[in-house]
């Protein structure tokens, strides 16, 4: 089918190997990949901070952008979650109710990569090859705001030749909480390094999720250890033959 | 927008809902503090899975948990209502009640109820609302002594610190502290003491029978008020509670106005959902409510002080007012990855947590608190264990909306108001966007692979403990560009 893809502010700017394989994987799967260029940031760092008022011009740019498309894929749950829960509270909020209609028709055809996999292609064996010992950790906003239950694990589990080892302690915070990394930076630290002893201690060499966010986290303090272990986004594996 | 009615917050200088620094500054505290941060892993760790088993167990707990915010939903909706029913049947069963504005108003009834007795000592049940107005504080300026007969309450009292938390008020506490504490501030206590549980409990025992016996005024919070009957109910573990609440002459209660329910079937939800989210219990050993007074049973004088503090601006936000619906179990702390690591103290006011971190700052206006709505991750481990689905994630995100706005009217903006108005400015529209994306090229200068070590401010506090990434030498768009080209961007 046609998807547009919403690749997210952060994955084009800093993590483009993450769209690149969000569209190989789709293109794979016998789908026709289209990028919207109006897109930019779905301004969830703004509403997260307090400021709605300049994220509403974000929603609204995002609105429009995406408001033909019959399916939008975003490789992030976070800001997926955005989309789906935030962009319609805060055109609502700030009294724009129309805006807040069609940000809810635009939210119901939004999928997070994994959910757009599993529930509409209705595949879990997207045939990737990735011959490394992995651990998924599954992040709060996939877990907990849209819900994505097993679906990245589902399809992980199908890739062959991947070695997938459980993480202790799986769905606590990694500590990223987007500004709350550098307003409670020490917090964030501390969350930050029992996470990494967890990913540690499964002795895995890759660890992914289903957030470049997350993973900029956790790959930024693996590295600072010089530990050994590196981060891949989930698409990147799926996409890896 | 939201409309705010100007009802008064709880005052300063009285009761303990502000810190005395920021939660940054008192959060480093805490993580320095290695024993506490073992103490507190340990102890949540431990509730976390005695909750998660019993809340499995029953086929209906999301119904329940439902039902609860349906009730508290509707309470809130007619709390004048049902505080006034709440007053006549209270009153109609010979008890008396007392309305207090705030925290300074509510000591001042409390002093006088208790001095009318000629009593200059009082026995306590646990409850955070005495604390949250400063009661004992104020009990000791006239003379009275107020004891705290809840164990980890007197492990607290005795040791001259704060409660950490709503039902594990010594939390930070580990059985040697607990000794130490004994063996130095309890009257008469044996200088053999072990730090055996059964031997700290049987000290305190012996400690708190006396105090028991020849108390004559016993004061309490309230877990529920039901107004169809203006009964009282308060739920606890050790016993002592039944013990305040039965033996002496004069019983005084102070209850936050938004504990009120409507009716027994309500309770009957509440005594379902409360003792499986805080304890991990099927049920609470003791359960003490009481209606009016008795004849020939219980206190003979009753008195119910309802205490709004900055509950009634609570209530005037409607988004912000589900903080209201806070049963005080603490599950939203025992879940919470940033309570477990920095503990209560860090948060500076007797609601730590989630819930505090949004209840906390409501009571008092957002400007005394303005540090707690921002201690969070947003993870939502609290919204998805809280008992009656209070949306503490949906909470601290308006309330950071509140602070900003209210910022909005002081001028000059600060830098971080000046960097987010730029960002938006710049993500508004592609065009600018691409622009941005280029100058952040610029990072690339020097060092084309590996990563950034040392960001300058306001980013260097990511750097301080992480590294950052290079920018890439292609964005996606541009390589979208280059390899699919603009015909295929139509949607």
């Amino acid at each position: 089918m046609r998807v547009a893809l919403f690749v997210t502010c952060l994955a084009d700017t800093l993590y483009p190997q993450v769209g690149r394989a969000t569209v190989r994987l789709l293109e794979r799967l016998g789908h026709q990949v289209t990028f919207p260029q109006g897109q930019t940031c779905c301004g969830q760092m703004h509403v997260n901070s307090g400021y709605q008022r300049e994220a509403l011009a974000l929603i609204r740019r995002h609105v429009e952008t995406f408001a033909d498309c019959a399916a939008v894929v975003v490789p992030s749950g976070s800001c997926t979650g955005s989309i789906r829960h935030q962009h319609a509270m805060v055109a609502r909020r700030l009294g724009d109710d129309e805006l807040a209609s069609r940000a809810e028709e635009v939210a119901r055809r939004t999928f997070d990569l994994s959910e757009f996999l599993v529930d509409v292609a209705g595949v879990e064996d997207v045939g990737a090859y990735y011959p490394h010992r992995v651990t998924y950790h599954p992040t709060c906003h996939s877990l907990r705001v849209i819900g994505v239950g097993d679906r990245p694990l589902r399809l992980l589990r199908h890739v062959s030749g991947i070695d997938l080892v459980e993480l202790a302690d799986a769905e606590t915070c990694c500590g990223f909480g987007g500004t709350f990394a550098i307003k409670n930076a020490e917090v964030s630290t501390a969350m930050l390094t029992d996470k990494m002893r967890h990913i540690l201690a499964t002795k895995a060499e890759v660890i992914t999720a289903g957030d470049s966010s997350c993973l900029m986290h956790i790959g930024g303090g693996l590295s600072r250890l010089k530990a050994g272990v590196r981060t891949a986004h989930i698409a990147e594996i799926l996409a890896a033959q | 927008m939201t409309t705010f009615l100007g009802m008064p917050t709880a005052p300063r200088g009285v009761g303990h809902l502000r810190g005395d620094d920021p939660f940054p500054v008192a959060a480093r505290r805490s993580l320095a503090d290695a024993q506490l941060r073992r103490n507190l892993a340990k102890a949540t760790a431990t509730i976390r899975a005695k909750r998660a088993k019993v809340t499995a167990e029953l086929p209906d707990w999301e119904e329940l948990r439902a039902a609860g915010r349906a009730i508290k939903t509707r309470t809130m909706a007619h709390l004048d209502r049902y505080l006034e029913q709440l007053e006549a049947e209270f009153t109609s069963r010979g008890g008396i009640v007392h309305w207090a504005a705030d925290a300074h108003e509510a000591n001042l009834i409390a002093v006088d109820l208790v001095r009318a007795t000629g009593a200059t000592e009082v026995v306590k049940v646990k409850s955070i609302v005495t604390d949250e107005i400063g009661l004992n504080e104020a009990l000791a300026d006239a003379g009275i002594s107020a004891i705290e007969t809840d164990l980890a309450e007197l492990i607290v009292q005795l040791g001259h610190d704060r409660p950490s938390h709503f039902l594990v008020p010594a939390i930070h506490r580990n059985r040697a502290e607990i000794r130490d504490i004994f063996l130095r501030q309890m009257d008469g206590v044996d200088p053999g003491l072990t730090d055996r549980p059964a031997d700290l409990a049987g000290a305190a025992r012996r400690y708190l029978r006396q105090k028991f016996l020849t108390a004559r005024v016993g004061v309490s919070g309230a877990n529920f008020a039901v107004a169809e009957t203006g009964t009282l109910c308060v739920v606890e573990s050790e016993g002592n509670g039944r013990m305040c609440l039965t033996l002496p002459d004069t019983l005084i209660t102070i209850m936050g106005i938004e504990k009120v329910i409507p009716t027994w079937t309500d309770l009957g939800v509440f005594l379902q959902l409360l003792p499986r989210s805080a304890t991990g219990e099927r049920m609470n050993p003791y359960t003490s409510m009481w209606t009016g007074v008795t004849p020939g049973d219980g206190p003979r004088q009753v008195h119910l002080i309802l205490l709004d503090n900055g509950r009634t601006a609570a209530l005037a936000d409607s988004v912000g007012r589900q903080a209201l619906h806070c049963i005080r179990c603490s599950a939203c702390l025992n879940v919470c990855p940033v309570y477990e690591r920095v503990g209560g103290h860090a948060y500076g006011s007797v609601y730590p947590g989630p819930i505090g971190a949004v209840l906390s700052p409501m009571l008092t206006g957002i400007e005394d608190n303005a540090s707690l709505p921002y201690a969070s991750s947003l993870c939502g481990a609290c919204y998805e264990a809280c008992p009656v689905q209070i949306d503490i994630p949906e909470l601290l995100v308006h309330l950071r909306a509140r602070h900003v706005d209210e910022a909005r009217r002081r001028w000059p903006p600060g830098l971080e108001a000046i960097t987010m108005s730029t960002a938006a400015w710049a993500m508004a529209d592609p065009a600018r966007f691409r622009s941005a994306q280029s100058l952040g090229r610029l990072g690339r200068v020097g060092r084309r692979r590996g990563v950034i070590g040392r960001l300058p401010p306001p980013l260097a506090a990511w750097t301080r403990a992480r590294d950052a990434p290079v920018p890439p030498a292609e964005t996606f768009r541009h390589w979208w560009s280059r390899t699919h080209g603009d015909a295929h961007d139509r949607p």
